[in-house]
């Protein structure tokens, strides 16, 4: 029995997640990115000079940033075909009422269950470029904690804005950065007080739904000192017949003997750039958790990191890449051990089928003063077939004394004996198939909360749709 | 005619021919034992049984309830009502028994995720498995692991009971499921095949050695040696077995 799946993630993809609403825009800047468009986008804001002139900085390093020639293939992004901001409605609203009703309409679509809104402590959705919608429980308001669309964040707390915006991710660091930083739009601004746990998951759905369309969104979260907050990020894109990019930052500060965990279920349209910067400081015994799943995209490059900045700290990342037709997931992590006594774990788990491509990059490196570190890598790629790919290229710069490093790595295909025995109990070859990966990537599922894992799961299942054996 | 009719079945494992032309009958309500030294096919057998495809069918044919299988893949023939308890269980990380049991158990029921009314209850599967899972001396924390994943030998031959008692075959073909395994276990696992023994089961049980047969009393005793059926007969075949051995049949086929 020669198992030789096919799939053609995206085709269907109407049909399959796809919802498509008129457009319906107040404002709709110009294809192509100029000093004007910058100009014209912060003025739209009504920012302070501080960050226009932020953003015309950002754009000057964007132009003379060349583009990575290691990693993926970027060479058909067209960045003069692209719009930099949209926005559906005038400003974000505080109630759900206030919520434009084709708004309404693709929440419904993206089935986020009624008894699960009750428990959110607060929906920040990303529809087009901007925030639309976000309310903040009162209990945690009442906490102090801050959970607000980022453009608001710099209106309503400039000061705290100001003091961490651009830290961890100077525009410098990369040239999609640098054009995050000159065009960003939305995202999440969270403050979490000194000794405050959220212990509500914080959400934010978000999607692209307009042709041609770039997606900035800019995230920024403090975690101040004792303090907890998940934040989870999830969205869906409808296809379309053009590239799309997406290009987010995303800037944490965890401070002394804080915890954050941030999670992502990317699942974007398979003709959609996905070119993302995430990163966070740890400080002394502070613990920084990635959890990222990419399911979509025809290029992903991401490499969440960790920079543990004083003693104790800790990073944590644990992935999942899906790579069906046509995809290149080329992602992974950085860890990097600035002080002694610092930890970091790695868990990649990437799927290729149908041609689709994984690869893992990531660096694990240690400064000279950070010793009895301790870092460990786990690459487990699974093939389901002999035209997937998948690559490991793991990079260590090790530079202290006593040092503990390990790494494992694994490329395994579904094997004909686990096919064999579910299907021996009556499972049909493609439900098995799903099945064992699925239990594949059950150590990334269950750090999931359940209505994600569920989703998880069905996505999975909805891209295994169409083997055949 | 017997609802699982074995007909001069010539099987070959990687070119070579292991199962040389072998004939079997088993019918609902009978216990067959086939018994026979390492390396007389005996495990070729029972996964050709269930279509591995490993394993090449170079001749000859099988009938389940009146229907061809050899062309059937594996979950056909599992839903058509026959079972395989394998000699080697395999692990398949991240999906919990629980998770196995009822999909596999819905898989039998038509169950493709849209008709609700085919899936199994909560209920109607707690029902099914607690008696069991009692029988086997089996924890019900047992479930929520992931497929024989740190399971001892003797946990995942019981595992593979429990799963027979779950999907309630017409026709079990059981692997060597008494190797391995310890005095108690042997005990629960026959305790639990003798509860669900009656006239709607046929046992093919594959053994090496006599002693399961002191608890599952068989209706026919098989003696197959390289590859053959070498005789057929009642209790009283293992009788000879057990005091004389192998050796009279290995001298005779070589």
């Amino acid at each position: 029995m020669a198992v030789v799946p096919k799939i053609n993630v995206g085709d269907d993809y109407r049909e399959k997640y796809g919802f498509f609403d008129p457009e319906k825009f107040t404002f709709k800047a110009k294809r192509g990115l100029t000093p004007e468009v910058v100009k014209e986008i912060s003025w739209m804001k009504s920012e302070p000079e501080w960050m226009t002139k932020f953003r015309l900085r950002s754009l000057e390093i964007f132009r003379k940033k060349p583009m990575p020639n290691w990693g993926a293939d970027l060479s058909h992004i067209d960045f003069e075909n692209i719009f930099y901001f949209l926005r559906a409605s005038e400003k974000p609203g505080k109630t759900w009422d206030e919520v434009p009703a084709d708004v309404k309409r693709t929440f419904d679509r993206l089935g986020i269950p009624e008894a699960e809104r009750k428990f959110l402590a607060g929906v920040s959705a990303q529809y087009e470029s901007e925030v639309v919608y976000h309310s903040l429980h009162k209990e945690l308001s009442d906490k102090g904690v801050i959970f607000l669309d980022t453009d608001s964040g710099l209106r309503e707390h400039p000061e705290l804005f100001k003091e961490y915006f651009g830290t961890v991710i100077p525009p410098a660091d990369n040239k999609f950065s640098a054009l995050n930083s000159a065009v960003w739009s939305g995202g999440s601004f969270i403050y979490v007080p000194k000794g405050v746990r959220v212990d509500i998951p914080l959400q934010a759905y978000f999607r692209i739904n307009a042709e041609n369309m770039g997606q900035f969104e800019r995230t920024l979260i403090i975690c101040d000192e004792g303090s907890f907050v998940h934040y989870i990020e999830g969205c869906t894109a409808p296809m379309y017949t053009t590239d799309s990019l997406h290009s987010a930052v995303v800037e944490i500060i965890v401070k002394k003997g804080a915890r954050c965990r941030y999670t992502t279920i990317q699942n974007w349209s398979t003709n959609v750039y996905n070119l993302v910067t995430k990163r966070a400081v740890a400080y002394a015994d502070a613990t920084m958790e990635w959890v990222d799943g990419n399911l979509g995209s025809q290029v992903t490059m991401k490499y969440p990191s960790v920079y543990m900045m004083e003693p104790g700290a800790k990073g944590d990342v644990l992935s999942v890449a899906f790579a069906g037709k046509g995809q290149h997931q080329d992602a992974g992590a950085k860890m990097v051990h600035v002080a002694p006594n610092t930890t970091s774990t790695i868990t990649s788990k990437s799927i290729s089928k149908a041609g689709g491509r994984t690869t893992y990059r990531g660096l694990v490196k240690v400064y000279p003063q950070a010793e009895n570190c301790k870092s460990f890598v786990k690459c487990d790629a699974l093939l389901l077939d002999a035209e997937s790919r998948s690559d490991t290229y793991p990079y260590n710069e090790v530079e202290a004394e006593n040092v503990t490093l390990g790494h494992e790595a694994t490329v395994s295909k579904v094997s004909d004996e686990q096919l064999f025995y579910l299907m021996s109990r009556g499972i049909p070859l493609a439900e098995a198939e799903t099945m064992i990966v699925n239990g594949f990537i059950e150590p990334f599922t269950k750090e999931l909360p359940l209505e994600y894992a569920v989703e998880l799961n069905r996505l999975i299942q909805l891209e295994m749709e169409g083997s055949v054996g | 005619m017997a609802d699982l009719e074995i007909r001069d079945l010539r099987v070959s494992v990687e070119g070579r021919e292991i199962l040389k032309g072998v004939s079997l009958d088993v019918s609902k309500g009978e216990v067959h034992a086939v018994m026979g030294p390492n390396g007389s096919g005996k495990s070729t057998l029972s996964q050709t049984l269930l279509g591995h495809p490993g394993y090449k069918v170079e001749g000859g044919r099988v009938r389940f309830k009146g229907q061809d299988i050899l062309e059937l893949t594996p979950d056909a023939r599992s839903r058509l009502g026959l079972f395989l308890a394998l000699q080697y269980p395999i692990v398949v990380p991240g999906i919990t028994m629980n998770n196995f049991l009822r999909t596999a158990l819905n898989a039998h029921r038509g169950y493709d995720g849209k008709d609700k009314s085919k899936s199994v209850s909560p209920k109607e599967f707690r029902t099914l498995v607690e008696p069991y899972l009692e029988t086997l001396r089996i924890d019900r924390t047992f479930l929520s692991r992931y497929i024989n994943e740190g399971f001892s030998g003797g946990e995942k031959k019981r595992a593979e009971i429990l799963q027979m008692a779950v999907l309630q075959p017409e026709m079990a073909v059981l692997d060597e499921t008494d190797s391995g395994l310890d005095i108690d276990s042997i005990k629960y696992v026959s305790e639990a095949i003798n509860k669900m023994r009656g006239p709607e089961l046929g046992v093919l049980m594959i053994t090496h050695y006599t002693r399961i047969l002191q608890f599952i009393k068989p209706d026919y005793v098989h003696v197959m040696v390289a590859g053959q059926v070498v005789e057929s007969g009642g209790a009283e075949v293992a009788d000879r077995l057990e005091r004389e051995g192998y050796a009279q049949w290995g001298e005779e086929v070589a």
